[in-house]
């Protein structure tokens, strides 16, 4: 018995609600950027698992769809670290609870 | 595919996940950030995928795990012991777990094994970057430039007058 769609389906799922988990109940700001990273590598995995479970698996729709995902992500955690780092010089924490005054001070 | 290392595998990253979203400690969480990657460039390798498999690699596990490491050690202060969990979140991401797998084993379409399959080359990923997908490819390189000047942007000092 070999592996089917759906169990990559459901362990892609449960990356993502763990990413989710990590993204909606942490209160540091970089935990929330590790569940939006671990949210759309589940998605990236998900488009693999399509491509190689699809009846024509010639055309390697799905894995360019994930090495595009992949190299947006990149893109993300560089922005939103440097986001975090210029959110730290002004409020001195991270806690995105504190994150309350409008101006910077 | 061989049973027995995907459940290995999605043992291995499953757990890697999960102690990266609910340890305390915020360098713990982003060394298992890197087990839980490794995982997932393990799949894309049992799934036949190896170029997405070393890109995984090279990106995730070389500079973004990186790159949140410097972050953590640029911010820390206070060490703030921001630990326990908010429940609703946890409710809510069970929630959506639970809805996702109902619609998942629901689905008879999904339940099908892999047939077989060519290798999927390095050649052929090149060749099908350049023709097919070679607008996509341009927007990815004026898109990853600017992320880099406005990440520059972001962090330099700025100057009071």
């Amino acid at each position: 018995m070999t592996p089917t769609l759906s169990a990559v389906l459901v362990i892609s799922a449960a990356l993502f609600c763990i990413g989710l988990l990590a993204a909606l109940s942490r209160r540091h700001a970089i935990f929330i950027l590790i569940g939006i990273e671990m949210m759309l590598a589940a998605a990236a995995l998900n488009f693999v698992a399509f491509w190689r479970f699809s009846p024509e698996p010639q055309q390697p729709t799905g894995v360019m769809v994930a090495i595009f995902a992949i190299a947006i992500a990149a893109a993300e955690a560089a922005v939103g670290l440097a986001l975090v780092i210029a959110v730290y010089r002004h409020y001195r924490t991270t806690n995105v609870d504190k994150f309350d005054r409008g101006e910077g001070s | 595919m061989n049973t027995a290392a995907f459940i290995a595998i999605a043992v291995l990253t499953l757990s890697g996940a999960l102690a990266a979203a609910t340890l305390p400690r915020l360098i713990h969480a982003a060394l298992f950030l890197v087990v839980a990657f490794v995982g997932i460039a393990a799949f894309y390798f049992l799934l036949g995928a190896e170029f997405v498999g070393l890109a995984q690699i090279f990106v995730y596990v070389g500079a973004v795990a990186v790159l949140i490491v410097f972050t953590i050690l640029l911010t820390r202060r206070e060490e703030e012991q921001t630990g326990g969990l908010n429940w609703g979140g946890a409710v809510v991401a069970v929630a959506v777990f639970i809805g996702l797998l109902w619609a998942i084993l629901r689905t008879p379409a999904v339940n099908i094994a892999a047939g077989p399959i060519d290798a999927l080359t390095v050649r052929r990923i090149g060749e099908v970057l350049m023709t097919d997908y070679v607008w996509p490819l341009q927007c990815v390189g004026v898109l990853l430039t600017a992320a880099l000047l406005g990440a520059l942007l972001l962090v330099m000092e700025e100057k009071r007058p």
